[in-house]
């Protein structure tokens, strides 16, 4: 299904110069479709779906993409209810974007079959710690929380050109309104997929879709009244990462005496810090080559203004170099949002995935160094014949977590990387395509103009 | 200043033409503009020269010469050289590509050499190629410490018949050329001549050179300096007028060249300097000259406005420039955490993968390093140097205004002293009335001079310019044609790059 939804994205005003500034507000059409439903197999192959599958766009017209209706993928060999999620459509205020979550499921605890809810970031980052905070997923990976939509960079700049509107040519401006417009776009679908691939994830995941607070997320369509952390639960918070990496040296200095925990725990540490890496020089990698473009832009402009002022003889051929370099500034413009797309995003998500790994052999870790404290608990209770039961039930309780934990852990680790693998192929795959018909395009470009050019003097 | 009709005749009638054209050149320079018959003549045989040299027959022929006779001191015996020299020889292989083909009139320019005038040693020059062709090249330091200074080798390939060989080199340094242009700024820019300026000095970076620094940046300095240096030379030999003058071809051809020490930016000499360019900033913002000429003010507001979008667009190609490196530099590191990421990746066929891409960001890391060069070499210093060459020509029609300036003020004297002289007619001194008389005759030489130099700039001028836009748009056109190929170029690279990784990407399984 498509829908078309405007938002209104006001700069920033103080009451007083309100009546002024509404003259920048930018107007934005999206047209968002509907998303391919997600599967329920046990692995989650495609973290980010295909809604920005071509690049961006010219402008924000998404018509040209392929109708995606639901993909009937829901091959689910363990149960027997479909649980379908996605973000059917997204609005952004002021300072906030609203997302909204649509469920279509036969499960018997819903009341409906299919219904939406509109969600902010904070209810979902509320269902991640929820998530974090119960004991009984110690076991699983939980999927990464999505990040905060910031469009703050991209308010600014808008904002910026607004200002700054008189001291350029009418070309020239609305021109950089266009690469801003689509640059907020891609922001804008970014976030929408990010928050998506979370919910996705948790649907798939065969214990985390049957969780109450989950269910409530989806469903209750007042508003989830989450506040965001105060000030003190910050701190709180702070604390507790503190005292967590402190409590995870110390933890990780245990060897484990099963191969496959070792092995997991110094790969995802090395590749966690690697994966940090990557994603930090990529990024960079891409701002220059958006800055290129962003040159080639004004290159393009003055030949402009030059082709028309100039002799008769330079005339043409400016134009015609003017018009190369603003077709070439929008192929390398759209490389570079693929790379983002395809490279920097992969990393980034794998980087918060492989946090969350780690998290995980944190976890057991912790319920290991317990369960040997249990075990010394009560050799010393025995020795001293005192308090032994209570000994033994809690050395039996940490024994169980222990092993519940290290159990569905190894699956999970094994589901990461296969992933993993998957998630990287396709990218990689993807990203090579895209260059090449990128650089195709962008030759052919080149090519047909030093061809006229050529031909013409 | 007619133009006439110029296509390409065929073969023969080009000798038939010429044969026609040869009665002219008994004429006295100062004769009046040739029946228009002959002038297709001319103009065939610099046609076949290509557009470059038909600037020089373009409109009055005799002028260029009358001009030149006065300001090139051509000593006869160089022009004997020419004369005995044989025909014009055939094409060297070293022709760059700008230059033309050697004209088809081949053995018909024997009967020129017989004739003394001026015009047909332009004529020879325009019937020769335009075979000059200077690299500068080998820089070496010489010496030590802050006396130290780098060297060039500048090498000259030529058939023309002004040079006394075909093929020779010297060693010159910066201050060498900075001394041939001010000499040859001070002949040629009060007439009206477009003398190209030379690359700017630069203290921080030859310092750098001189202390030793053996690293990117100043060798990326001596690069930069070095090819502006050749490029600085081959605009000057292009010009006409000034590739014959005897400074230029002793600065070619001597080995030895005494020392320009008034380059030296705190000499006595460069102090005066800088006092007469603030004197003439303040004197331009004082004369107020009623154009009568249309022409001039309209090339001068077109000028004022290339400058203008030149230098905006030199602006953003250096911000290009520095972007692409920046580009290069973060894709050879994200290369190398790449790799450090396939290594540690340990599913064996995607570590293969990552580590391919690795090694094609690398190698796309160069090739954006490559880009940024050809960005910097080809675009960025072509606008550079334009945006200098202008403020050559805004200063040759400065020095246009000064010479009317020059030319008002003693037309102005000349009446003062008119009313004086009447005056004395009254009182009874007849050796100061005499001595008024006389000045009064060596004003009206003046004012007569005044014109007639008024006159002459102007003509120049507007000679050198319509020579100067022809260059310019050649220049532009076939400098930004050779950057867009070095685009075309780099983009099928990547094409090459990208399709040997992917069945790399494919092959994760």
């Amino acid at each position: 299904m498509f829908l078309i939804i405007s938002l209104r994205e006001r700069t920033r005003s103080g009451s007083a110069s309100a009546t002024k500034r509404d003259q920048h507000h930018v107007i934005f059409f999206l047209i968002i479709i509907s998303r391919d439903l997600v599967t329920l197999s046990t692995s989650c192959h495609q973290p980010f779906a295909a809604m920005m599958q071509e690049g961006l766009d010219d402008g924000p017209d998404f018509l040209s993409e392929e109708d995606r209706g639901p993909r009937a993928m829901n091959v689910d060999l363990e149960m027997d209810a479909t649980l379908q999620v996605d973000i059917s459509d997204a609005l952004s205020e002021r300072d906030k974007v609203k997302f909204t979550v649509h469920t279509k499921s036969t499960l018997p605890n819903f009341k409906q079959n299919e219904f939406s809810v509109v969600r902010q970031h904070e209810e979902f980052i509320w269902l991640h710690d929820s998530f974090i905070e119960n004991e009984d997923y110690a076991g699983y990976i939980i999927p990464p929380a999505p990040p905060r939509p910031d469009f703050d960079a991209s308010r600014e700049k808008l904002q910026k050109l607004g200002e700054g509107e008189g001291s350029m040519t009418k070309e020239e401006f609305t021109k950089m309104k266009q690469e801003l417009e689509a640059e907020y776009l891609a922001i804008f679908k970014k976030t929408v997929a990010m928050h998506e691939v979370f919910l996705c994830r948790v649907a798939a995941h065969p214990v985390l879709r049957k969780d109450l607070n989950f269910h409530v997320f989806l469903e209750y369509n007042q508003d989830l009244s989450v506040r965001g952390k105060n000030k003190k639960e910050k701190l709180e918070d702070f604390f507790k990462n503190v005292v967590k990496s402190a409590d995870g040296v110390l933890v990780a200095g245990v060897k484990d005496v099963d191969d496959f925990f070792e092995h997991e725990k110094t790969f995802l540490l090395e590749y966690h810090n690697r994966v940090k890496d990557a994603s930090a020089k990529c990024d960079r990698m891409i701002r220059s080559h958006k800055n290129a473009a962003d040159d080639m832009n004004r290159i393009a402009s003055s030949l402009y203004t030059l082709g028309t002022q100039d002799s008769m003889d330079l005339c043409k051929f400016f134009l015609k170099v003017s018009e190369l370099f603003d077709k070439t500034r929008k192929v390398e413009a759209r490389v570079a949002a693929d790379e983002d797309l395809k490279l920097a995003d992969l990393l980034k998500y794998y980087l918060r995935e492989s946090q969350a790994a780690k998290d995980l052999l944190y976890r057991r870790s912790r319920a290991l160094v317990d369960y040997e404290n249990a075990n010394k608990g009560l050799d010393k209770a025995r020795a001293k014949n005192r308090d032994v039961l209570q000994a033994e039930t809690s050395q039996q309780l940490c024994c169980h977590k222990f092993e519940k934990i290290s159990e569905s852990a190894k699956q999970e680790l094994i589901d990461f990387k296969t992933r993993r693998v998957a998630a990287f192929r396709k990218n990689l795959v993807e990203l090579a395509e895209l260059e090449l018909k990128h650089a195709k395009g962008n030759l052919q470009l080149l090519q047909s103009c030093v061809g006229v050019l050529n031909s013409n003097t | 200043m007619t133009d006439t009709a110029r296509e390409p005749p065929p073969l023969h009638t080009d000798f038939h033409e010429v044969e026609d054209g040869e009665d002219l050149f008994p004429e006295s320079p100062a004769a009046q503009q040739p029946q228009p018959a002959s002038l297709p003549a001319l103009d065939i045989s610099t046609n076949s020269n290509g557009p470059k040299q038909d600037s020089l027959m373009d409109d009055d022929p005799e002028d260029l010469f009358a001009g030149a006779t006065e300001e090139v001191s051509l000593d006869s015996p160089e022009r004997d050289v020419l004369l005995s020299d044989g025909p014009s020889p055939a094409i060297t292989p070293i022709t760059p590509p700008t230059s033309v083909i050697a004209p088809r009139i081949g053995h018909a320019h024997d009967d020129m050499f017989t004739h003394s005038s001026f015009d047909e040693i332009e004529e020879e020059e325009g019937g020769d190629s335009f075979d000059v062709h200077i690299s500068v090249s080998d820089p070496e330091k010489v010496g030590d410490g802050m006396n130290a200074y780098m060297a060039y080798k500048v090498s000259t390939k030529t058939s023309l018949s002004v040079f006394k060989q075909r093929d020779f080199s010297v060693k010159r340094r910066f201050s060498d050329f900075l001394g041939l242009h001010s000499k040859l700024a001070s002949k040629y820019l009060h007439i009206g001549y477009i003398v190209p300026p030379a690359p700017e000095k630069s203290i921080v970076g030859m310092t750098k050179v001189k202390v030793g620094k053996e690293d990117q940046s100043s060798n990326e300095f001596v690069e930069k300096r070095r090819s502006a240096l050749e490029r600085y030379l081959m605009r000057t030999v292009k010009h006409p007028i000034l590739l014959k003058d005897p400074d230029v071809l002793q600065f070619l051809e001597n080995s030895e060249l005494p020392r320009a020490v008034n380059t030296q930016a705190l000499s006595s000499a460069g102090i005066l300097r800088m006092v007469n360019k603030a004197a003439d900033a303040v004197n331009k913002m004082t004369i107020k000259m009623n154009e009568s000429d249309a022409w001039f003010e309209e090339k001068q507001q077109h000028f004022e406005n290339l400058d203008v979008q030149l230098r905006k667009l030199h602006a953003s190609v250096e911000s290009l420039v520095c972007h692409r490196k920046e580009l290069s530099v973060n894709t050879a590191q994200f290369a190398k955490s790449a790799a450090m990421l396939g290594n540690s990746e340990d599913h064996t066929a995607l570590s293969r993968a990552l580590s391919q891409l690795a090694e094609v960001e690398e190698k796309i890391d160069q090739l954006h390093q490559d880009q940024a060069n050809a960005d910097f070499y080809l675009f960025s210093e072509l606008l550079g140097d334009y945006v200098r060459l202008i403020t050559a020509v805004k200063g040759v029609f400065d020095h246009r205004i000064k010479t009317w300036q020059k030319w008002q003020d003693s037309q102005v004297l000349l009446l003062k002293k008119r009313e004086a002289e009447a005056k004395l007619q009254f009182t009874n001194k007849p050796d100061k009335l005499q001595q008024a008389k006389d000045e009064i005759k060596e004003l009206e030489g003046k004012v007569q001079q005044g014109e007639r130099d008024f006159e002459q700039i102007s003509k120049i001028i507007r000679k050198e310019v319509g020579r100067f836009e022809k260059e310019r748009v050649k220049d532009f056109k076939t400098i930004i044609v050779k950057y867009l190929e070095s685009l075309v170029q780099t983009q099928q690279q990547l094409i090459k790059y990208w399709e040997a990784f992917l069945p790399e990407a494919k092959a994760i399984s």
